[in-house]
């Protein structure tokens, strides 16, 4: 990645952090942003969990890359989740690039980049690393946690180990245990990353490189799983790029072609190739069930908080079953869940872009909950 | 309905826990949760009325009764409340283990068959009857295996369910159903709702 990170929010992280994979971790950074006011009863919190490729900046313009933030079709004064009413936090996830602790940082024992020195990292680790947060700006119980994807598999460990620090729940298109096909692509982008001669174990910060071209094609592998078939049969079809016939070479003659490199370029320039091997492991590892003795609904009995569990029917990555399980473990368990499967030509992409029907029902729902919220004693 | 929510609602005791099957839009649970501070959840197929279940602040899953009621432990419910449904499964009897297997009660409201003027319909105009309870064309009716009250009260008896209560709706006008007049609330009713255990 090219661009500087400096003038953002950070917290550090005093206490000391055992990881899931034994070593322990302390004083260590955790970047964060906030949208909105905290209301003085404090109750108007909501902290977001954000996907792989995404970052704190959840609305606005993201100041390191002058782009709109990940989640603005969401999040903002106005917006599904109205930052004129909420106060909207979320943090850069452990071993993140946006300023978290991760594998760029510098190994304070021998003055370099960690690289794979960096410890393996579990969604379990990343949201322990992130409760701090909730401590730093006094809030006792959160009105809602939110998070799509990857975000969606914090919320759920989040829940799971502190199940009274939210008032409600909101998981979107996410899963409680990543398959062997989910597992499978993200060792795809694993693989073309390490493919990449630049990458070089790792060892890329010093020389100045970044082994962009394999990060390119992780990110283009990625990018075609977000989207549906037909989503993407409409928008692209078999159309050439700026051209009215085949050239017989092997240069982007289809505009697939040409968008899918576009996004796989644009994309290094902000991202981490060993941030993405780091992420997409912890994505792998995670398998809320194991915790629990194999029961899923352990992880959520006599909880009180209440679930909005959304699907996408066009979502093949993290598909409606993967969402009606949870939703089978929150009734198996007695907790409050309501479940809803937007109908979507999006594919997983749907929380990310506009779709109005996604965006009524989490505007309702967390309208609903707040004045169910406040008038709780 | 508004009416028969009412009657439903006063077969329930206060602050107990309620399963709602096929709740539609919500309105019952509102009801409850407004009313008499019941813990309610609600199972529908139909996605808009999921959504304006879920705006209310409902907890509300899309899904197929017929086929996901598996997912609710045993009696984990008080009450289970079907309402105007089971003659819309492939397989009602099945249903109705499932409600009596997750609730430690059931409500079952049904279209009553026996009503005078479904009779009416099929015997004097030849035709599949049309009612205020029974809107639907026979081409378009989601309705797959109707019964009367009679039926209804016979079934319960062949598979010792329990019947605790049951109300006869017609119009405005309700009464209590038991053995001894059965035969002419069943003629009388366009509605039965059984409290069954």
């Amino acid at each position: 990645m090219n661009y500087k990170i400096d003038n953002i929010k950070i917290i550090n992280i005093s206490n000391s952090l055992e990881l899931d994979c034994g070593q322990t971790i302390k004083d260590f950074p955790i970047a964060y942003e906030t949208y909105g006011k905290l209301n003085d009863k404090k109750n108007n919190a909501i902290l977001v969990f954000h996907a792989l490729t995404g970052d704190q900046f959840v609305s606005g313009t993201n100041p390191i890359t002058k782009k709109d933030g990940w989640w603005t079709t969401a999040v903002g004064p106005n917006k599904a989740v109205d930052t004129n009413k909420y106060f909207v936090i979320c943090a850069n996830v452990l071993s993140g690039c946006m300023g978290s602790f991760g594998p760029k940082n510098i190994n304070k024992k021998n003055n370099e980049p960690y690289g794979l020195n960096f410890p393996v990292i579990t969604i379990r680790d990343m949201v322990k690393a992130q409760e701090s947060l909730l401590e730093h700006f006094g809030i006792k119980k959160l009105l809602s946690a939110m998070g799509g994807s990857m975000g969606g598999m914090q919320l759920l460990q989040f829940c799971a180990l502190y199940p009274d620090k939210t008032f409600s729940a909101v998981p979107i298109a996410t899963t409680y245990s990543h398959n062997a096909q989910q597992i499978a692509l993200n060792e795809l982008a694993r693989q073309a990353i390490m493919a990449d001669p630049l990458w070089n174990n790792g060892n890329y910060y010093k020389d100045n490189t970044t082994p962009k071209n394999g990060l390119a094609v992780a990110r283009m592998a990625g990018h075609i799983t977000y989207m549906s078939d037909k989503g993407l049969q409409e928008r692209f079809g078999r159309k050439l790029q700026e051209k009215s016939a085949y050239e017989f070479t092997f240069d982007a003659d289809f505009q697939i072609e040409s968008y899918l490199r576009h996004q796989g370029h644009s994309f290094v320039e902000r991202f981490d190739a060993n941030s993405y091997l780091y992420m997409s492991r912890a994505m792998d590892y995670f398998d809320l069930s194991k915790q629990f003795n194999n029961s899923l609904a352990e992880a959520f009995r006599n909880h009180k908080t209440r679930f909005l569990i959304v699907s996408f029917s066009s979502d093949w990555l993290y598909p409606t079953k993967n969402s009606k399980d949870i939703v089978i473990a929150l009734n198996a368990s007695g907790a409050s869940v309501a479940f809803s499967e937007i109908q979507t030509d999006k594919g997983h992409d749907a929380f990310l872009v506009n779709e109005p029907e996604f965006l009524k029902t989490i505007k309702g729902f967390l309208d609903s909950t707040f004045e169910i919220f406040k008038n709780e004693k | 309905m508004k009416n028969e929510f009412k009657i439903i609602a006063d077969l329930i005791p206060d602050n107990v826990r309620v399963l709602d099957v096929g709740c539609e839009d919500g309105t019952l649970m509102q009801m409850l949760i407004q009313e008499k501070r019941i813990d309610a959840r609600g199972i529908e197929l139909n996605e808009n009325n999921v959504k304006k279940s879920i705006l209310k602040g409902l907890s509300v899953i899309q899904g197929n009764a017929e086929t996901e009621l598996g997912q609710f432990p045993d009696k984990s419910f008080d009450f289970v409340v079907l309402s105007h449904t089971l003659q819309a499964f492939y397989q009602p009897e099945n249903v109705l283990n499932q409600l009596l297997r997750i609730g430690k009660a059931a409500i079952v409201s049904i279209p009553n068959f026996g009503y005078w003027k479904v009779r009416t319909n099929l015997m004097l105009f030849g035709k599949m009857p049309i009612t205020k309870s029974l809107p639907d064309s026979w081409y378009e009716t989601p309705n797959l295996h109707m019964c009367s009250i009679k039926d209804f009260y016979e079934l319960c008896e062949k598979k010792n369910i329990n019947m605790n209560k049951i109300v006869g709706v017609n119009g405005k006008k309700i009464s209590t159903i038991n053995h001894s007049n059965l035969e002419i609330k069943n003629l009388l009713s366009e509605v039965g709702i059984f409290l069954i255990s």
